[in-house]
Parts: C-alpha cells; sequence; structure tokens
C-alpha cells in the first residue's frame, strides 16, 4: 500500500485528508503536526476571543482521523527529511517512511527585526495558543497596540478590542489594508475603525520596542512615539520552509518551498501545499488557493491523475471586520491598466463601492466594496466571467437600501462560474443537483456539493440559484409557508376558516409542527385577522414588530406614529392637536406621501402616551404598521375644483373607513380622482376610482414600490354602489388568494387569466362566489375596532410599551441630533 | 462588555429580572442591569426560558427582546425585527448569515421569579 506523509496538520492538511477519504485512496496516511490539537480554523481565529471555545474552531475531531484509518502524531516536529531512504525523523526521534511526502507546514507570523521586540508584552496573532497567551497578558494591561494594518492586523484588533484594552493600530503605508484598499478606501474604513474607538497610526515605520523587562511603548523613526503596553505583531507571513535546505528542496527568494503546477517540488516525490508553498514565486495567503492545491495533490495519489493542475488563484476577498463589510475583487487599483472607474463614496452611510471598468466599457477588471458589500459575489462573478455589463455599469452598485439590489440576476452566470471558491463548486454543479438530484434545499445542497460548507460568503448566491433553478424547472413549487406548515396560505386560509380557529397555537397543534417561526406567526396572523378580524393584541408575539407595537419600528428602536386622516381631510383643531403632541414628545414631522401625518421618534414607552392625546381629540390609529388600508388618497374633487365631476373628497372618506383597518397579504392604498386629471394619482394604488361624466371608473391592481405598475381598469361608468360592491369582492378574492407578502399587482398577473380573469369573477360573478365575498367583508367591517384604543384602555397589554421590564428608564442607547429644528436618530 | 461567556456553576450573580407573569407567552422582555441591557425570553411553546444580550449584531440595535421566536429544525431561535437575522438562542449563533455570535446568559425560575445568571469580569 502506498504510504504517505503529510507534515503539519492545518486547515490544509486536513482538506488533503479529506479529498483522500473521500477519493477511496487505498493509501496508508500519517499526519504529523507540531501544535497538541487537531487541525483548527485559523480563519475565524479571533471568533476564539469571544468564548474561548477551541472545539468550535475544530476542523475534525481526533476520532475522525482513526475512524478513517488516518494515523494523527500531534506535538511532534519533525526535524529531518532522508530522501535516499525516503523517510522523516522527529525530534523525539520517531522515524516514519514514505512513498509520498507532503509538506503543508504553513507559515509563521514574520516579525520584523526592530529593537526589542522580544521584550515581554510582545506577541503574534498566528495559533491559539499565541491568543491563549496573550489573553493572559492582556488581562493585566489596559492598552494594546497592532503592528501592521492588514487583514490579519485589523481581525488582531479586534481581538484587542474584545479584550477591553485601548487600542491602536500602527502600519507603515500611508493607508489601511494598502494591498487591497485604495486611498478613498482606506480613509473610509480608518474613520470606521476610529468610530469602534480604534486609533489608527499610519505611515509610522517602528523602530525600537522601549522598556525594559516588559515593554512600555514603541518609538518610530519620526522622533513620535507611543506608550502601549502590548504589541500584537501582524506584519505579514513568513513560510515554514526550514526543512527544505538541508533536504536539498528548492527554496523560493522570498520563501517557501518552489513547486510546479502538480504542486512537486523538485523532488517529485515530495510535494508541498499551503502557504508554505511558493507557485510562480507567489505565497497564497488565503484558505481557497490551499484547498485547490490539495486537490491537485489528493488527484496524483489517489487517481494518478496529473492533469488537474493548480493555475493560480483569485485573491478576492469579502470579510467582516468588526461589523464592517469590506470586499476587493480583481485588480482593485488599475495603477497602471487604462480602465475607467466609477466610484460612490457616502461618508454619513459609511459606504464606499469602486468598480474599474475596462475602457471599451464591456468588461469589469475589479472593484472595491466597504461598508456595503451585498453585491460582491455577484461582482465577482462578472469579474471571473467576464460577464457583459449593463448599459450604466453605475446600477450595478448605486442602489437604495433595502429594495432593489444588483442590476443582474443569476440567470445571466454560465454554468462554469465558480460559485463556492473554498470547495470549488460551480453553478453548474449545483444546478445538476437541483436538476438531476432532485435537491430542493439549501442543506441538500451543501450535502450534495459542499458549497457553503467553507467560509459561508457564497450562501446568498447559492439561494438565488436555488430558487431560480427550481422555478425554471416549472416544477409546480408548492408554496408550503416554512418548515413548520406543510400548508400553502390558501390551504391554511380554509382550514381556519372550516375549523373555525382562532389562534395561532390551536393551529399549530392540529396543522404544524415544531415551534413556529418568523414566517409562519406573521402569515397566520394575517390569516387571522383577515379571517375573523379580532383584536390582533390578543396574540402579540404572532405579529411582525410593526403590528406587536402598533407604530412603525425606526432607527434606534424609536417609532413613528401616524394618525388616520380619511381621505386627508383634517379640521384645523386637529391639525393643532397633532402639533401640539409632536411638539410636547418632540417628534419629527413630515407629510406622507399618502396625505397623512407621520410622527417619528417616539419611545416605546411614549406610545401609549401618545396615541392617548390623539384619540382624546377624536383620531384613531392610521394602521401605517400593518399590512393593512392605510390610506385612501383624494383630490379636492367638485367641491372645490373648477374641472371636478364627482365629490372625490367624501367618496375617499367613506371607502377609507369603510375598509380601515382590514387585514392583508400585503399593505393596501386606494385614492380617489374627481376627473381624469388624476390628482389623487388613483392609479398608482391598489384601487383607484376615478370620476368620468356617467359615473365612476374603478381600476385595480397598481402598485408603487420597487416594481411600479399601473392599475388597470376592472368597470367602467359604474356607480359608488357598484364601484362598492366590486371592490369588496376584489379585495376579499385579494386576501383569500395571494401569497404571503404577494401584492395585488403581482398577484394579478400570476393569475390565470389576467384581468380578463378577474372581471368574470367580480364584474360578471363566474364563480357564483360573488355574495359570499360580500359577506365576509360585511362581518370584518362589523367588527372593526381601533387597536390604539383597545391597548391603551387595557392595563395588561398598556404594560407591554416599556423598554425595560424592570425599569421605567428610556433606551440609554438610543440617540438623537437635531437638524432643520427637528429632532433626527443618529446613523447607524 | 462587563460580562464574558461561563458555564453555569461559575454564574457570580443571579439577577432578578422579574416575575414569571411580566413575560409575554413565547415573547422577549429586556432588562437593564449595571448599564447591560440582557433580553429575556419566555419560550411556552417549548416550555424553555432563555436569555441574550439585548444587542442585535447587524445593525447595532438594542433590540432583540422584541424579537419573534421559533425553531429551525431542533434550535430554538430568535428573529431580530429589524432585518430578520436569526439567532440560536442556545449558543448566540447567527442562523441566517455571518453576524457575529450574541452573548447567551443561563436563566432559572424559582417561586415564580425568572433569574438570569451573570458572570462580572474580574
Amino acid at each position: 500500500m502506498t504510504k504517505i506523509v503529510i507534515v503539519g496538520n492545518g486547515m490544509v492538511s486536513y482538506k488533503l485528508c479529506e479529498k483522500l477519504v473521500e477519493k477511496k485512496s487505498a493509501a496508508s496516511i500519517t499526519v504529523i503536526g507540531e501544535e497538541p490539537r487537531p487541525a483548527y480554523d485559523r480563519v475565524h481565529l479571533s471568533a476564539y476571543f469571544e468564548d474561548a471555545n477551541a472545539d468550535k474552531l475544530s476542523m475534525a475531531s481526533r476520532d475522525w482521523y482513526s475512524e478513517n484509518g488516518i494515523e494523527l502524531v500531534t506535538s511532534e516536529k519533525v526535524s529531518h527529511i532522508d530522501r535516499d531512504n525516503k523517510q522523516v525523523t522527529t525530534h523525539n526521534n520517531s522515524t516514519y517512511s514514505y512513498d509520498y511526502l507532503v509538506l503543508a507546514t504553513g507559515s509563521a507570523a514574520f516579525v520584523p527585526p526592530i529593537k526589542g521586540v522580544d521584550k515581554k508584552g510582545v506577541f503574534v496573532y498566528r495559533t491559539i495558543e499565541d491568543l491563549e497567551m496573550m489573553m493572559a497578558y492582556g488581562k493585566k494591561v489596559s492598552s494594546a497596540a497592532v503592528l501592521g494594518g492588514g487583514l490579519l492586523g485589523l481581525e488582531a484588533a479586534k481581538a484587542a478590542l474584545d479584550m477591553n484594552l485601548k487600542t491602536s493600530v500602527v502600519e507603515f503605508a500611508p493607508r489601511l489594508m494598502p494591498r487591497q484598499l485604495d486611498e478613498v478606501g482606506g480613509e473610509l474604513l480608518k474613520s470606521k475603525m476610529e468610530d469602534l474607538g480604534v486609533e489608527i497610526l499610519l505611515g509610522k515605520a517602528t523602530s525600537q520596542i522601549a522598556g525594559d523587562d516588559s515593554m512600555t511603548g514603541m518609538d518610530f523613526s519620526d522622533d513620535t512615539s507611543l506608550d502601549v503596553e502590548m504589541l500584537i505583531i501582524s506584519a505579514g507571513i513568513r513560510p515554514r520552509d526550514e526543512l527544505g535546505k538541508e533536504a536539498g528542496l528548492e527554496v523560493a527568494e522570498r520563501g517557501g518551498f518552489v513547486v510546479n503546477s502538480l504542486m512537486q517540488t523538485n523532488d517529485p516525490e515530495i510535494f508541498a501545499i499551503g502557504e508554505c508553498a511558493s507557485y510562480e514565486n507567489m505565497i497564497y495567503g488565503l484558505v481557497a488557493p490551499g484547498y485547490d492545491m490539495a486537490e491537485v495533490v489528493a488527484e496524483q495519489i489517489a487517481n494518478e491523475n496529473k492533469e488537474y493542475k493548480f493555475e493560480g488563484f483569485d485573491m478576492s476577498t469579502k470579510l467582516k471586520l468588526i461589523g464592517v463589510d469590506v470586499a476587493s475583487f480583481g485588480d482593485p487599483f488599475c495603477d497602471n491598466v487604462p480602465h475607467s472607474p466609477i466610484s460612490i463614496a457616502d461618508q454619513q452611510a459609511g459606504v464606499y463601492k469602486r468598480l474599474n471598468i475596462s475602457e471599451d466599457g464591456k468588461k469589469l477588471l475589479g472593484g472595491i466594496l466597504i461598508g456595503d458589500a451585498d453585491d460582491y459575489n455577484m461582482l465577482h462573478q462578472m469579474y471571473i466571467n467576464e460577464m457583459a455589463l449593463p448599459p450604466h455599469p453605475v446600477d450595478l452598485i448605486a442602489k437604495g437600501s433595502g429594495e432593489g439590489g444588483a442590476a443582474i440576476g443569476v440567470d445571466a452566470l454560465p454554468d462554469t462560474a465558480q460559485v463556492c471558491s473554498c470547495e470549488n463548486v460551480s453553478k453548474g454543479d449545483i444546478c445538476c443537483s437541483i436538476q438531476d438530484d432532485g435537491v430542493t434545499d439549501i442543506n441538500g445542497i451543501k450535502k450534495a456539493t459542499k458549497a457553503g460548507t467553507g467560509c459561508g460568503g457564497c450562501l446568498p448566491m447559492v439561494n438565488n440559484i436555488l430558487e431560480d433553478t427550481l422555478k425554471k424547472m416549472g416544477a409546480t413549487i408548492r408554496k408550503e409557508i416554512c418548515e413548520h406548515f406543510e400548508y400553502t396560505r390558501q390551504e391554511l386560509f380554509d382550514l381556519i376558516k372550516v375549523n373555525e380557529i382562532k389562534t395561532y397555537d390551536e393551529l399549530l397543534a392540529k396543522y404544524g409542527k415544531g415551534a413556529g417561526c418568523e414566517t409562519c406567526k406573521p402569515a397566520v396572523a394575517s390569516l387571522l385577522a383577515s379571517i375573523w378580524n379580532e383584536l390582533i393584541l390578543n396574540q402579540a408575539t404572532i405579529q411582525d414588530t410593526n403590528d406587536r407595537f402598533l407604530a412603525n419600528i425606526q432607527k434606534g428602536g424609536s417609532y413613528s406614529v401616524v394618525p388616520r386622516i380619511p381621505g386627508g381631510e383634517i379640521t384645523p383643531d386637529k391639525l393643532i392637536v397633532i402639533g401640539e403632541v409632536a411638539k410636547e414628545f418632540d417628534l419629527y414631522t413630515k407629510i406622507t406621501g399618502g396625505q397623512r401625518i407621520d410622527l417619528f421618534g417616539a419611545t416605546l414607552n411614549d406610545l401609549p402616551l401618545i396615541w392617548e392625546r390623539l384619540i382624546n381629540a377624536g383620531f384613531e390609529s392610521g394602521h401605517a404598521y400593518g399590512k393593512s388600508l392605510r390610506t385612501v388618497k383624494s383630490c379636492v374633487g367638485s367641491t372645490w375644483c373648477r374641472f371636478g365631476l364627482h365629490d372625490s373628497v367624501g367618496f375617499a372618506i367613506e371607502i377609507e373607513n369603510r375598509y380601515k383597518g382590514l387585514r392583508s397579504p400585503h399593505k393596501l392604498k386606494g385614492g380617489v380622482s374627481g376627473c381624469i386629471r388624476e390628482c389623487a394619482e388613483a392609479r398608482g394604488k391598489d384601487f383607484g376610482v376615478i370620476a368620468t361624466e356617467k359615473g365612476w371608473n374603478l381600476y385595480v391592481g397598481g402598485n408603487g414600490g420597487a416594481n411600479p405598475k399601473h392599475a388597470v381598469l376592472l368597470a367602467g361608468d359604474i356607480s359608488k354602489e357598484e364601484v362598492v360592491r366590486y371592490l369588496d369582492r376584489y379585495l376579499m378574492f385579494y386576501i383569500k388568494t395571494a401569497e404571503p407578502l404577494q401584492r395585488t399587482a403581482p398577484w394579478q398577473e400570476k393569475l390565470e387569466g389576467g384581468i380578463d380573469y378577474l372581471k368574470q369573477v367580480i364584474v360578471e360573478d363566474s364563480l357564483g362566489i360573488g355574495q359570499q365575498l360580500e359577506d365576509d367583508m360585511e362581518i370584518l367591517i362589523a367588527n372593526y375596532s381601533c387597536e390604539w384604543k383597545e391597548a391603551i384602555n387595557n392595563p395588561k397589554i398598556r404594560k407591554r410599551f416599556a423598554h425595560f421590564s424592570n425599569t421605567d428608564q428610556d433606551d440609554p442607547n438610543q440617540k438623537f441630533k437635531r437638524e432643520r429644528g427637528q429632532r433626527f436618530p443618529v446613523a447607524w | 462588555m462587563i460580562f464574558e461567556n461561563k458555564t453555569i456553576e461559575e454564574v457570580d450573580v443571579w439577577v432578578n429580572a422579574g416575575h414569571v407573569d411580566d413575560f409575554p407567552e413565547d415573547g422577549g422582555s429586556n432588562i437593564l442591569y449595571e448599564g447591560e441591557q440582557i433580553a429575556i425570553f419566555k419560550f411556552s411553546t417549548l416550555n424553555k426560558w432563555f436569555a441574550t444580550q439585548n444587542l442585535c449584531p447587524h445593525k447595532k440595535q438594542m433590540i432583540l427582546s422584541r424579537g419573534m421566536l421559533g425553531t429551525e429544525g431542533e434550535t430554538p431561535k430568535v428573529a431580530c425585527p429589524y432585518h430578520k437575522k436569526t439567532f440560536s438562542l442556545e449558543t448566540g449563533e447567527n442562523l441566517n448569515g455571518c453576524e457575529d455570535t450574541i452573548q447567551t446568559y443561563p436563566v432559572k425560575v424559582e417561586n415564580d421569579t425568572v433569574f438570569v445568571g451573570l458572570y462580572e469580569k474580574k
């Protein structure tokens, strides 16, 4: 049997073992590592500072090695390679003979030759043992500096912060992460770090470490100095190649065993992989290329396949540093490459994005993302696959937060696109597992392809591919609500109604499993409200957050309050009350797009007091927080307008009062215009009514938002009574049959037959359900009550509106500033 | 943080968080103790109590106590009301993303009073 000895027991060594096991290699494997524990995840080392739990970082247990017949030797250091007799000797004088030797000795921290670097209090950031020593020392001191402002240095700074130390980062270059970021990006990252309380010293060359026995500070070549009690050196890595020279293995100028594309050293029976290998004069300090190298070696050993070669590696990275997204891909600088850069810098939001576009405007050469790296995966893929750019590449990075998103879908990716770089999984691999092996969820894909099991950064994209592929397969995807209910929304609607189920717990007990989740709870809450219209606060904890507290949650845990002003009509007295309330509670006020007044910045504690004042003045909840009817907007109509045909204000008030508080799959808005000039913009609403010479036109399915749609005509020249009857039917039909969170426009478009079918059902009553829909609506209308009123009048419910249950204090972390005479939240 | 993760035997102080009835069924409540905000959850469906830091690491908002409880497989979790980041109530791990792990604390109930176990950093 072939004997393989692997020297080193890091992540890449483990990956090689895993690949050999997977490929069922008939070899006997011995792994010799000098650290006391089996391989662990060094990439996430800083997590160790949070809980000092080495097990969580473990890649595999000792049992894994023994179960797979691998001999694991720890706490032993290989000190000699005897190439003639093909054996290695450890410092304990044990010998192991090999047919193939794999050097996976990794790297050590590079310690620059600075005077005094051997003083107490100076550490490197590399192994769990390093961290343990640092943590012990960190308890005795109050300040720490990190030497090196690269990736690992900033990780180390987070570790120092976690130890509650006053933290400084000292970098020789004039900016942070000089190899990944440009000047603007480095500057933004610097200010973000400073916000977190890290002092950043740039352009500093350290001349000596001050102190007698223990260090007390650092002196710089510009004659400045820093008083600091502890130093963490993170100035780069040095390959562990000391076994090389003595054994006659070729070592590169900057260190590392010289390897060819098969990872062979100059002795073809000795391989080197990971950070100790130098391929074309390059040391790869990332784990993904190391994994790739492991695969190359495993292929040769297990399958004698010499076709699979290492061909260099894309060094794009995305990571989260102390809660700040940082990513760079391709050539982030394009220093000497002709290109046209596009960049967006939003200091206030802490976002900087840069794209380097080729001169012909056709492809992406590289880029930098700071503060918001959501689009990294897609942009990285566009870069790797040299995909064609959209006509306005700026769209790729200029999106509002929340809605929208990168302008290119996963559909545009070629099958060869590498989606998971840790495990080298392509889009094609993922699609295959879905199409051929019947995989239907993320966990299945992880099992089948290993995609997403490394750093996990590709998971959002894997999910998009999954959904896209399933959709394309035309497999009627049963839209089961979530893992807790094997029913669609419509099925649950029927079950609740037929069995007269009134609570979530009852439904879960009868038809569900587990303990529910944030998907099914609000969906069922909406169904219960749409069917019975009982007070939603009786089951407050299944309501989405806005419904639970009857107000819209905003930044800093504050709320905004919108009183109902039906049709937008309001008396001066009521206006004054709103002004007084806003003044008393120091609320920011704004007129909304739907003719209402929004009062922002209310604390949880103040909500009942604010509502009480508003209710006493005759207001009700405007349901701005609910998936429910929010507003019916109106123009002034025939009462004042010289063009107005009918009383649009009066009709808008009537309709709004009829449907106020009506719970639905998504929020609902309406509009009534007095003539075709459409000053109420009624056709941009879920339902729009427009006056005609002969009566009213009723339009349905208009949406604002990310995918705006104009409403389409359902019935023309009809009377007010007919408008109301059709609206009852339309809204009830929508409520009963739409998916959760599906707005009216997409619902209507997906109905087979579209608007023509809707006309048949609503106007011609082709299904014979018209009367039933109207009756259902009547029940809901009859059950209406103002939720604010109930909340303030019920002492038990009222008690829930406190930030703390053990004190009346406000949230001390809520922060505001003043601008334009009003109070604003401080940005997050 | 004035507290750090330790085992239940090492709890320094059991803080009185209130009467069991002060907590909504299958919901959370928030307490203030020496400047720290701690979210305490009464997971009635599972008949269990949990406690975590109140701060959601995603957008750094003091909000988790207002989150929605649920399970993912066997794992009890809380969903942040802001952007539905979910965290294991047992380990604090972010289940649907790569946010930092949140702090969790032991909870005990004696004579209908809820206590949360904290460890002072020495």
